[in-house]
């Protein structure tokens, strides 16, 4: 065989991709309370993902990047990052958002069209996390409204990957 | 006299587990002005305090470290950037974070302080309020006709940290590529400062999340030379478990990083699955898939766990069987190597000039290994020969990361194979000194500083490797095609959180 190996017999295994459980009920019903109906009919099973390193160390990062591996593979349940805010509706922000970053993020956020989502990934984006306090960070989030947090330092990519489904399920999910 | 010279005449402090040359204003300046000689010793980094501003040395051949320091009088001190160009994005950041300014030096422009910040020189004995808002630092001027710019960040295409680079062009072709950073800049150094050595270890492991283990040693080992003291001989041990396997899960990750953008699908997919099973390993043996916090001051917080060594086993088995497959991908006939040969190349004589360290160092002829020289335990015995080519393109750059996923993969086996026994960490006494760590991280030498007060930090700094990576990817990219920006800057992988402090 002179092609690759490895690649043909994933194909007859089962491969190597973690299954997908199911997501937490709980977070889905806080979500889908908050989420409209009009937003359920525009997004169907769908989510644009664009990141934002609003000064985080990169950790973050490397889990997020991790998604796009043949473990989690986030494309098979709809989710995908795009290069454009334009194209986006959900924005990822890593980071405790220092002073300097403050102003791309605005622009980044400015540029997604509605309904569009924040979702912060890490402590240093909810809160600060350990950079709480200094004289160069705004504490994350802390001052915008999130609509999701997935807690960690980093977080793995199993849950920032539970929380994103979280997201879809509330979307797809029926309003009462 | 020689620069090396010179310092080795001036009175001396401690600083373990060297001497700090304490030189006078006169002798600092004739040192800068020898610093042009072709065998004088490479400078690592340049930093300050609020009294005093330190440059680390450190002769080429890595036999002897010469950290030195000058006083600043009346605010300034004399510049290295003259004849050194390296020292210029240290002058900069001194001048934002601490008020000392570089007389002579090249380059006077802002670096971190992007006048954003609610004060200035926040690190200096009082820092200023920052009146009115100033502006970001300005770009180079350009001249000529035909050119245009393209502004590239803080926020890219893909998942990466916030840079700024601005690219000038002629065509397709790159005139030069100037990189603002400072968009990263947490002001870890002032949080590091009052705590505890213990405390303060969360921001080193949080400097540069990739290499949180090798910032983490470097930081450990210069709390542990201040103190006088040395972590037992099994956290040593764990110690270079953990660096080692952070390298392989970074040299794994720039792999399917450079092959992704390369658009070889497939090997990437195996690469970034290699990744995932390295980081699994790491989890089952110190709890956390980047090891972060697991390396600490006076030893490691916790032993390898039960499946630790079992499953890291597993996990280079894995990567062994399937390397000679995945190096195909790297065949000297190969579309891959056309399209990487030649490309960023970085010549010997200046990452000499640059005291590159790393992957991008030792593919430009410049095989400098602080495990090697000037070494640390437990590395002595274990010889970690690292893979040295002239090239100094992104192929080199590739072919001396995959000898050292060899390298690194024998010495955790052996590592793991011969774990000494006894204590994971000592106490750390309440004590006052000065000291320097360096570990040898996945971008290469990580450097730390540190003196501690009463057994809490005075003051600090970290070197990344970046400082000095950063320039050389400005270089190499003059004269290359805009396209090739990105797979060229993949090559190089620098850290921007681990520059911006």
């Amino acid at each position: 065989m002179r092609t690759w190996p490895p690649a043909l017999a994933n194909l007859r295994g089962r491969g190597v991709t973690r299954p997908a459980g199911p997501v937490s009920a709980q977070t889905t019903a806080e979500l889908a309370a908050r989420l409209d109906a009009a937003a359920q009919t525009r997004l169907g099973r769908s989510l644009a993902l664009r990141h934002v390193d609003a000064g985080g160390c990169n950790g973050c990062n490397l889990e997020l990047r991790a998604l796009g591996n043949i473990v989690y593979d986030l494309e098979r349940f709809g989710l995908r990052f795009v290069a454009s805010p334009r194209h986006a509706d959900v924005l990822l922000l890593t980071g405790p958002l220092t002073r300097t970053m403050r102003e791309a993020l605005a622009a980044t956020w400015e540029a997604m069209a509605e309904p569009k989502w924040l979702v912060a990934v890490g402590d240093c984006a909810i809160d600060g996390g350990v950079f709480k306090g200094s004289y160069a960070c705004l504490d994350g989030a802390s001052g915008l409204a999130a609509d999701l947090v997935v807690r960690g330092c980093p977080p793995a990519p199993a849950p920032i990957l539970d929380g994103l489904r979280s997201l879809l399920e509330a979307n797809a999910a029926p309003h009462p | 006299m020689s620069a090396a010279g010179l310092i080795r005449a001036a009175p001396t402090e401690p600083v373990r587990p060297w001497l700090r040359h304490a030189l006078d204003v006169e002798t600092w300046r004739a040192v800068a002005a020898a610093l042009g000689a072709p065998d004088a010793p490479d400078l690592l980094g340049l930093w300050a305090d609020t009294l005093r501003v330190h440059a680390l040395f450190i002769e080429p051949d890595g036999s002897d470290v010469l950290p030195v320091s000058v006083p600043v009088v009346g605010g300034v001190y004399p510049a290295l950037s003259p004849h050194r160009p390296a020292a210029a994005w240290f002058e900069r950041m001194v001048h934002d974070l601490w008020g000392h300014a570089a007389e002579g030096g090249t380059d006077l422009r802002p670096w971190l302080d992007h006048g954003r910040w609610p004060v200035h020189t926040p690190m200096a004995l009082r820092p200023a309020p920052a009146g009115g808002a100033s502006e970001p630092p300005e770009f180079l001027p350009v001249e000529g006709e035909d050119l245009h710019q393209i502004p590239l960040g803080p926020v890219h295409g893909t998942i990466t940290e916030p840079a700024h680079l601005r690219v000038t062009a002629e065509g397709e072709t790159i005139r030069r590529v100037e990189v603002r950073l400072g968009y990263a800049h947490k002001g870890v150094l002032a949080l590091m400062r009052g705590k505890p050595p213990r405390a303060a270890a969360r921001y080193a492991a949080r400097l540069s999340g990739d290499s949180t283990v090798a910032h983490s040693i470097a930081y450990a080992r210069a709390a542990e030379a201040a103190l006088a003291t040395e972590a037992p001989p099994r956290a040593h041990a764990l110690r270079a478990v953990m660096a080692e396997l952070e390298r392989l899960a970074n040299h794994t990750g720039d792999f399917a990083a450079v092959l992704g953008a390369a658009g070889l699908g497939v090997p990437a997919a195996r690469w970034g699955w290699h990744r995932e099973a390295l980081l699994a390993a790491a989890e089952a043996g110190f709890g956390h898939r980047l090891m972060m916090d697991c390396v600490v001051p006076g030893g490691v917080a916790a032993d390898i766990g039960p499946a630790g060594p079992a499953a890291i086993l597993a996990a280079l088995d894995a990567l062994g069987g399937e390397l000679p497959a995945l190096a195909r991908a790297l065949d000297p006939a190969g579309g891959l190597a056309g399209r990487l040969r030649g490309l960023g190349a970085v010549s010997p004589a200046l990452a000499a000039r640059f005291a590159a360290g790393g992957p991008v160092g030792r593919a430009a002829g410049r095989g400098f290994d602080a495990r090697r020289r000037p070494g640390y335990p437990p590395y002595a015995g274990l010889d970690p020969a690292p893979a040295v080519l002239a090239a100094g393109d992104a192929e080199a750059r590739l072919h001396v990361r995959l000898a050292e996923l060899h390298a690194s993969a024998g010495l955790l086996r052996r590592l793991l194979a011969d774990l000494p026994e006894g204590r994971l960490t000592l106490t750390l006494p309440m004590a006052t000194g000065e000291g320097i760590g360096v570990a040898e991280g996945c971008r290469g030498d990580v450097w730390h500083w540190l003196r501690l007060d009463g057994g809490l930090v005075a003051a600090c700094f970290a070197r990344d490797p970046g400082w000095l990576h950063w320039p050389l990817l400005e270089a190499a990219m003059q004269g290359g095609e805009v396209a090739d920006l990105p797979l060229c800057a993949l090559s190089f992988n620098c850290s921007c959180s681990g520059v911006d402090l």
